[in-house]
């Protein structure tokens, strides 16, 4: 398609035949092979894929911020402009970086400089490249601030990182990247972490943005929801190799490629739900909140109550701060709640004494959020999965704790062998298991999954959603499901609990509240969240 | 931030205090000051006029509430020695010590952000590996020794320094230099450590992507993160030469509070040693103070709390 028109269609990014590798001690391997993509004015490239499929490092060799070593550029060239990238001199690349083409992090915490204001880092931008002084650098800061919306800017911009929310600080890194009016701007998962809502105001931003000035946008992402909602075209990438590339709405709608159908499928939301509505009214609950409140410096949670009933999976839905960790730390005993009373068949915890209260953690377990935090990196995994048991002395006997990790180490799809490896040798999913494998080792009745999927990717996201569900029936478990994320919620509940600033504001059978929801915010949310399904219908 | 200030001044008052108290007490252990003050052939009459005349006959509770009155009075006592207030003695050598700690953890400090930083740019690398072995000798290196053979070779062999004394920058060259090797070689792998850390922090990319020059990412964006770590033990290192740099003072004969405190302890001049260790005390408190003030300025995460 080499067509020698110059017009405003001419590409303003070509990335031909892009082969990376990595060099590590165990010899080298192929990060980026034989990648090729364009973009032109006022476009969106969404670059889909999963962890270690190649799309952070692609964007790093655009940026020239890939570290070599261990990183090396096999081959290829990045034309900008129909400047070839690869072989400029590194100061006649730093000139066009931050001018022509800047980049969005994800993790604004972390790639926002800690010690500086963001004012300065924004206003860094025309020190560097437009030798502007001092003063006029921060004024146009202060404009950059109001112009992605963070209230009273020229107060704000004396303000360091941390002061900032995630959403603003993404706004903030927003600010930055457009200083310069760069033709491109490249965006590494965006919104990934942070709330629904806030995530559709981001995106609404970015686009707003390129077409007022008419910019082209790459955006990086794993969540096909977001690609669905903002770009154009899409390419699809599998271990390095673009395994699909299109106009996104076909790529959606007609995958091509075995493994685009894999991810299409693997989409929350979409499980179809045959269960048979069994009327849990006649059991008696496990659990029962009544009233429980729960005040820091402010308010956590504000007067809650609920049931879990036997076998029943509850959702918990809200946004950062709406107080769903609180609850689950209220009834793991973890904090006690400043109001209220919470029974385990009709024993009030918060009587119970050391005895009661050892045994009642037998019974409740928990599976966090980030499965490499929360494997201790020095225990192999028979010791991880049988650390309970050398707690609990008596329930189990020594000699039998070899078989019973084999057992449990079966039944979350791992193998037996591999209770002798270490966390640092598994994936992200394959910790998750493990850490479940943990949770079931006392024949616990009630897991609480404290947003137990959020970190992972959507086809292994959709495997332990399925995993869970046939524990639950296996081991006749409840599940306490604490979510931000309501597609998934909706795959793997029977009932909800919508919560904001520590109230429950709507409970119901879930599709009932998904369906049918009744309160306003409950209604914000389900429009915020984004689904693929509005855009190819 | 002034609150936590506050406390930790009012900490460090108590501090003072406690040690003031253990001082007295412990300084008249060692012995009575008259044995060593007058000929050893004195007849006891002489003796006991002594002990009368300076108060040393009096149980210990009453020589400590008579200390305690002259102190509220702004008074430390009398050197024995010199029979001149013993503030004034300290006052004098303070200002000996206090500036040659301050100019050799300049020179350690601003040559370890240098060396350091450069080792961290590129770990392994040539730069890195030369500035290990060198700093790991430098913080190993016994300054007695170091400091006799300096002497030697510079004094005595090539005659260009003078071998002790206190004067212009010729005098001060060779203490100087044995003060910074200890704390420089042990600062170099604290900003490299730290430097590594900074270096590979996801704000540098930031950074990066931005244009900025390699030479303001390290020095900027990387450094004033990786500063607080090399700050607590800058500021151990500074309270230890302050504390006395005892060796070097008496080696090359400076007229410091460290060689001061040996020399009144040795003497049994209580007075002076008593207003030395306060003295000191003072000085070294201030030091974490300022830490802890250098700590809020570099990092405003600790500012806001």
């Amino acid at each position: 398609m080499v067509t020698k028109v110059r017009n405003k269609n001419k590409s303003l990014l070509k990335v031909n035949n892009l082969s990376v590798s990595f060099d590590t001690t165990e010899g080298s391997f192929d990060a980026v092979k034989k990648v090729n993509f364009d973009l032109k004015k006022g476009e969106t490239l969404a670059i889909i894929g999963e962890s270690g499929s190649g799309k952070s490092v692609t964007a790093s060799v655009i940026m020239g911020i890939l570290t070599c070593p261990p990183g090396r550029i096999k081959s290829g060239e990045v034309l900008l402009d129909d400047i070839d990238i690869l072989k400029l001199s590194d100061s006649d690349r730093r000139k066009l970086m931050g001018s022509k083409v800047a980049i969005i992090f994800q993790d604004t915490l972390s790639h926002l400089n800690p010690v500086f204001s963001v004012g300065y880092q924004i206003a860094e931008c025309f020190k560097v490249h437009k030798n502007l002084s001092k003063k006029d650098s921060w004024k146009k800061a202060v404009q950059l601030l109001e112009r992605v919306r963070i209230p009273n800017p020229s107060r704000r911009a004396k303000d360091f990182p941390h002061q900032f929310s995630g959403g603003q600080r993404q706004r903030v890194m927003i600010a930055m990247a457009l200083a310069l009016e760069p033709d491109i701007i490249i965006a590494d998962e965006p919104t990934t972490a942070l709330d629904v809502t806030i995530q559709a105001k981001i995106l609404e931003l970015l686009g707003e943005l390129r077409d007022e000035r008419n910019m082209g946008l790459i955006l990086i992402t794993h969540d096909l929801a977001v690609a669905a909602e903002i770009s154009d075209k899409v390419i699809v990438l599998n271990e390095g190799k673009i395994v699909e590339k299109g106009i996104t709405k076909d790529v959606f709608i007609n995958p091509d490629h075995d493994y685009t159908k894999q991810l299409m499928d693997s989409i929350p939301g979409k499980i179809t739900k045959h269960k048979k509505k069994k009327s849990k009214k006649f059991s008696d609950p496990i659990l029962e909140i009544k009233n429980i409140s729960k005040f820091y410096e402010n308010i956590a949670c504000d007067n809650v109550s609920f049931n879990l009933f036997p076998n029943e999976v509850l959702g918990i839905v809200g946004e950062s701060g709406s107080g769903k960790t609180t609850i689950s730390n209220l009834i793991l005993r973890l904090a006690s709640p400043s109001n209220g009373e919470i029974f385990y068949h009709g024993k009030n915890i918060l009587n119970f004494n050391k005895k009661d209260l050892f045994n009642f953690r037998r019974k409740v377990q928990v599976v966090f959020q980030d499965p490499y935090a929360s494997l201790n990196p020095t225990m192999n995994i028979f010791d991880i999965i049988s650390e309970p048991w050398v707690i609990h002395s008596d329930f189990l006997h020594k000699k039998l704790y070899q078989s019973k990790v084999s057992d449990l180490l079966i039944s979350v799809g791992l193998q037996p062998e591999d209770a002798i490896k270490f966390p640092h040798q598994f994936s992200g999913g394959q910790r998750q298991r493990i850490a479940i494998a943990r949770a079931l080792a006392l024949n616990p009745e009630i897991i609480i999954c404290d947003e137990a999927v959020s970190a992972l990717d959507v086809s292994i996201q959709a495997q332990i959603i399925k995993l869970l569900l046939n524990l639950k029936n296996k081991f006749s478990l409840s599940y306490i499901f604490i979510a931000h994320d309501l597609p998934v919620v909706k795959d793997l509940a029977d009932r909800i609990i919508v919560m904001k600033s520590g109230k429950i504001i709507e409970q119901g059978l879930v599709d009932d509240v998904f369906n049918f929801p009744k309160e306003k915010y409950t209604k914000d949310l389900l429009k915020a969240s984004l689904s693929i399904e509005n855009l190819i219908s | 931030m002034r609150q936590y200030l506050s406390k930790r001044i009012f900490s460090s008052i108590l501090a003072i205090t406690g040690l003031f108290v253990m001082v007295f007490f412990l300084a008249r252990l060692t012995g009575d000051p008259g044995h060593l003050y007058l000929p050893i052939d004195a007849p006891l009459e002489v003796r006991k006029e002594f002990s009368e005349k300076h108060g040393f006959n009096d149980p210990i509770y009453i020589q400590f509430g008579k200390f305690l009155g002259d102190l509220t009075d702004g008074n430390l006592g009398y050197s024995l020695r010199k029979e001149r207030p013993a503030i004034d003695i300290v006052l004098e050598a303070i200002p000996v010590t206090l500036s040659l700690a301050a100019v050799a953890m300049s020179i350690a400090l601003a040559g370890a952000i240098i060396i350091g930083s450069l080792a961290a740019y590129r770990p392994n690398g040539i730069f890195d590996r030369i500035s290990r072995v060198v700093s790991l000798t430098a913080a190993s290196a016994p300054d007695f020794w170091v400091a006799i053979t300096a002497i030697l070779i510079f004094s005595v062999s090539l005659g260009w320094l003078p071998t002790s004394g206190i004067g212009g920058v010729p005098y001060w060259i060779m203490p100087i230099g044995i003060l910074v090797i200890r704390p420089l070689g042990l600062l170099v792998q604290v900003v490299r450590g730290s430097m590594i850390t900074a270096l590979s922090s996801d704000f540098v990319k930031t950074a990066r992507a931005k244009g900025v020059k390699e030479k303001v990412v390290i020095f900027k964006h990387a450094l004033r993160n990786g500063l607080l770590p090399v700050i607590t033990v800058a500021g151990d290192q500074a309270a230890a030469i302050a504390n006395g740099a005892v060796i070097v003072e008496t080696i090359f004969g400076w007229p410091g509070i460290g060689k001061l405190m040996i020399d009144s302890i040795m003497q049994r001049d209580f007075a002076v040693v008593q207003a030395s260790i306060l003295i000191t005390a003072i000085v070294i408190l201030s030091i974490n103070i300022i830490i802890d003030i250098a700590y809020a300025v570099l990092d405003p995460r600790i500012r806001h709390k």
